[in-house]
């Protein structure tokens, strides 16, 4: 049996995977990453508009601080997120982008003095300090109160992957191409790594470590339209599942993202919008200040997605073969905008749909986009029902995005928790608890169980495909368990699936290879992703209220009364036909923004009955105490809770009171 | 547009099999508008044959897993349209990295190995305080370090080589563009002698022959045939200081 040792395990090499394993390096750990594909390749490579930090250099940036990105991000949750997580991110938000500045991202910058935007669809001319000439730009994105979307024209994620993945080079961090994690080495509550099956060869091997980091992105592939990538199935959090222990967070939270192309779900930029892009309707009609008069076509993701697909069910909608849609307008940007700024925008344009968007409207429609739900941590990154497995970035729920993530939010995360999870990961390893017991016997059951698995499915004489069943798990995601959701859809949906989950243990395949064979990897994965499907489905049949972008037509509003809590999803043993859920209270009285209305359509929420009284105490404490430092610990201390390398102020830069300047 | 019919050529080779002979196999296809070839070969394999190998990751033209030779012409595949193709297509492997089977290659070792010989990252005298502000850059010099940043590492300026297919280690387009890219970097400390000591050879810069295949294939029209004229008037000039 192949058993190789590590300090840290790390399962994806992504953003977050390699910030992780960078930390564990700089700490004197050795880091080992496991990849479906070569790092760079990774999803976070397509995120293309920014990466929120309160940078604040731009002068429609100017006042910004940690304090407004906290408040943007706890409203955007729909108050559904941790909101000590949030304090935390967005005091380290400026410092991920200032290191990756350092490490080589070419951020745009400011450029002062007079320049052109459009703002609301008008022409309008913004003066940039010329003492901030240099420092890192932000544009506007939706859901914020300042333009504090940091950028590299639109291929922002691809300049953070490549820099990290040079700095994982750099810093010598082993990543192994090509290896799939099947499952989790566990036993009494303690992780001892994954078997892993070489997509080349098929061999299947033990990685044995001190700390297993899963950070294997979101599970947008289990809907028929997503702007994920295709290795984005969920596998980190059906590893995580599967274990029996571990608990996945709030899996029925998904966002679907207003503006993908039509029919290939490629992304087009929240950018679009936030440099004056409209969203406009068959007859033409920018329809979105109808619907949203104060943010318009920059209100948060889910409630854009929702008013364009009411829209369309108006009657609004263009039709064409492929369904009916909407046009996302970018030509009142100019041809000079769009080849700096919206360069991917352009390419995909011609390249998938044969337009120009320097004069043509490109057209779009809500598409499942980013997982907000996953792994279940404490803020360190840690399972707290599996010591030693850690999880970050989209594949965790840590719980920085609740039940709606901010556009830009994302790749910030993704580096912010790499540099959290990793420090606490290399503490973890530095402690008693650390230590790697030998665990002989077990991880030969793991890997044999695995082996048993692979060798029944490529000796099975079922009947039934892999390719057919999970194109139907699609379809049910798709129909019944999209934007807008109700009881009777959920439970068909439940129903539907635990049926495809019975079939799937019938399949048959017609390559049987123990080599690489796609064939086979489909099919061993597609019980993991139906039971994926089975968290997030009842999850939305269980809550029944309306949060971010959970939306229940049988129960639009918001209930804070009953439903102010995390689902928490556990899947016990192995021939369960489904899921069991539990909760988990957020609590009221420890928050330093009490639930409140979001300011989109009318308000409709029924309230904590301990909002009232705590919205008075955390007032009545701002009027008291005057120093900011005293202030934040009494309403909601958080610094203590970050490694201490990062507890420093952030500087800024300090914007003249003469516009002149 | 009247429907075509497709006959796809694919190059069939497994090499972890001693059974298997590299040969081209035939598939035909009904064309649906607006048909790219990864709507094509997930098709083949889902509908006609699971053995055939190849990789898909963003299928948007953004993470260059997919570059194959498409009837004679490195490109990306996701984002190529069937309409701008003959009813027959023939699609081989990238020629110049190790085969995995079918159309699948290891571009991911090779470009890791490239980047540890040039040690193509930013090189620093002292890690940055990340509380401080960040020091400046030119609002154009960013733009142009981007502008060469853009390269996806697709492999398709090493399949299109004549030089690359003479000499194993030889850096090729990919490497040059990201020695370009750290060069123009105000925030490396490198000299020109520096990286002479990494380029200044026959595998580096002195053995291009200028063919440049690379610049008539690159799928992000990086603008390589500037960057290694570029590049070797200032090795040359580092050669004789």
């Amino acid at each position: 049996m192949k058993v190789v040792y590590s300090d840290v395990l790390i399962i994806g090499a992504g953003l977050a995977g390699l910030r992780t394993a960078v930390a564990a390096r700089q700490r004197g750990f050795d880091p080992l990453v496991l990849s479906l594909v070569p790092a760079k390749r990774s999803h976070s490579v397509a995120a293309q508009g920014g990466m929120q930090a309160s940078l604040g250099n731009s002068v429609r940036g100017a006042g910004d601080s940690e304090d407004i990105h906290f408040e943007d991000t706890v409203r955007g949750s729909d108050w559904g997120c941790d909101q000590t997580v949030a304090r935390m991110f967005t005091h380290l938000a400026p410092k991920a982008v200032r290191e990756l500045a350092a490490w080589g991202v070419a951020w745009s910058r400011v450029r002062g003095g007079d320049r052109q935007v459009v703002i609301n669809g008008e022409s309008v001319t913004i003066h940039e300090p010329l003492g901030a000439h240099g420092l890192i730009t932000a544009r506007d994105f939706g859901g914020t109160r300042k333009w504090r979307t940091c950028y590299t024209s639109d291929g922002t994620g691809h300049a953070m992957l490549y820099t990290m993945g040079d700095q994982a080079i750099a810093h010598g961090v082993p990543v192994l191409e090509r290896q799939e994690a099947l499952a989790l080495i566990h036993e009494g509550g303690r992780c001892y790594g994954a078997v892993v099956r070489d997509l080349i060869t098929g061999e299947l091997g033990a990685y044995l470590a001190r700390a297993t980091v899963v950070a294997t992105g979101g599970y947008g592939r289990l809907w028929s339209a997503s702007t994920n990538a295709l290795i984005n199935e969920g596998m980190g959090a059906a590893l995580a599942l599967e274990t029996g222990v571990a608990r996945l967070g709030n899996m029925e939270a998904v966002q679907f993202h207003p503006t993908a192309i039509v029919p290939t779900g490629i992304l087009m930029t929240e950018g679009c919008r936030g440099d004056g892009g409209l969203l406009r309707d068959v007859n033409g009609h920018r329809f979105m200040p109808d619907y949203e008069p104060q943010k318009k076509e920059l209100a948060s993701r889910d409630v854009v997605s929702r008013r364009m697909a009411e829209h369309i069910r108006a009657g609004k909608g263009v039709q064409s073969s492929y369904g009916e849609h909407l046009w996302l307008d970018i030509t009142g940007l100019g041809a000079a905008h769009i080849d700096r700024n919206l360069r991917e925008v352009k390419e995909i344009c011609q390249y998938f749909l044969g337009i120009d968007p320097v004069k043509d409207w490109i057209p779009v429609r809500p598409t499942q986009h980013y997982s907000m739900g996953g792994i279940r941590t404490d803020y360190r990154g840690e399972s707290p029902w599996l010591r030693g497995l850690f999880s970050c970035g989209e594949a965790a729920c840590w719980d920085l995005h609740g039940f709606n993530r901010l556009g830009g939010n994302s790749v910030a995360e993704t580096v912010v928790a790499g540099m959290v999870v990793g420090e606490y990961v290399a503490d973890f390893c530095a402690s008693a608890d650390g230590d790697l017991p030998s665990a002989g016997a077990i991880v030969q059951e793991f890997v044999e169980r695995e082996q048993g698995r692979i060798d029944a499915i490529l000796t099975s004489s079922g009947d039934e495909s892999p390719t057919a069943l999970r194109r139907q798990m699609e379809t049910v995601m798709m129909d019944r368990v999209g934007l807008f959701r109700k009881a009777d859809d959920l439970e068909r949906a439940v129903s539907e699936l635990s049926d495809l989950l019975r079939r799937s243990h019938w399949l048959g395949i017609r390559n049987r290879r123990r080599d690489a064979n796609p064939e086979l990897v489909a099919a061993y994965r597609l019980p993991r992703m139906i039971k994926l499907a089975l968290t997030i489905a009842m999850g939305a049949l269980a809550r029944t209220e309306s949060r971010g972008a959970h939306y229940r037509e049988d129960y639009p509003e918001r209930n804070d009364r009953d439903w102010l809590c995390r689902t928490l999803a556990v899947w016990p043993a192995e021939e369960d036909a489904l899921p069991l859920l539990e909760y988990e209270p957020l609590t009221v009285n420890t928050m330093e923004l009490p639930p409140g209305f979001r300011g989109y359509g009318t308000r409709n929420i029924i309230d904590h009955p301990d909002t009232p009284a705590r919205e008075t105490a955390v007032e009545t404490t701002r009027q008291t105490v005057a120093d900011p430092t005293a202030r934040q610990e009494a309403i909601m201390p958080f610094l203590h809770l970050l490694p201490e390398r990062y507890r420093g102020a952030n500087q800024r830069f300090v914007h003249p009171t003469s516009p002149e300047n | 547009m009247s429907q075509r019919t497709l006959t796809l050529q694919i190059f069939r080779h497994n090499p972890r099999d001693p059974d298997s002979q590299p040969h081209l196999q035939s598939y035909t296809v009904e064309e649906i508008p607006g048909m790219t070839l990864f709507v094509v070969l997930t098709r083949i394999r889902e509908d006609q044959d699971p053995t055939l190998s190849f990789d898909f990751v963003c299928r948007a033209g953004i993470c260059g897993s997919c570059a194959m030779v498409i009837n004679g012409r490195p490109g990306l595949a996701c984002r190529t349209l069937t309409e701008s193709l003959p009813t027959t297509i023939t699609l081989l492997p990238l020629p110049g990295f190790e085969l995995i089977g079918d159309l699948s290659v290891n571009t991911g070792r090779w470009m890791r190995g490239l980047s540890e010989r040039l040690q193509a990252w930013i090189q620093q005298l002292a890690p940055a305080n990340v509380d401080a502000l960040e020091a400046p850059m030119d609002p154009d010099v960013a733009e142009q370090i981007y502008e060469i940043d853009r390269c996806v590492e697709c492999g398709c300026c090493i399949a299109a080589c004549g030089n690359a297919r003479m000499r194993e280690d030889f850096i090729g387009a990919v490497g040059f563009n990201k020695v370009v890219r750290f060069r123009a970097d105000p925030r490396d400390t490198r000299s020109d002698a520096d990286w002479y000591e990494i380029i200044g050879d026959d595998n580096g810069i002195f053995g291009c022959l200028t063919l440049l295949g690379c610049q008539d294939v690159c799928p992000k029209g990086l603008s390589l045939q500037t960057q290694i004229a570029f590049l070797r008037r200032k090795m040359v000039t580092a050669s004789f200081a």
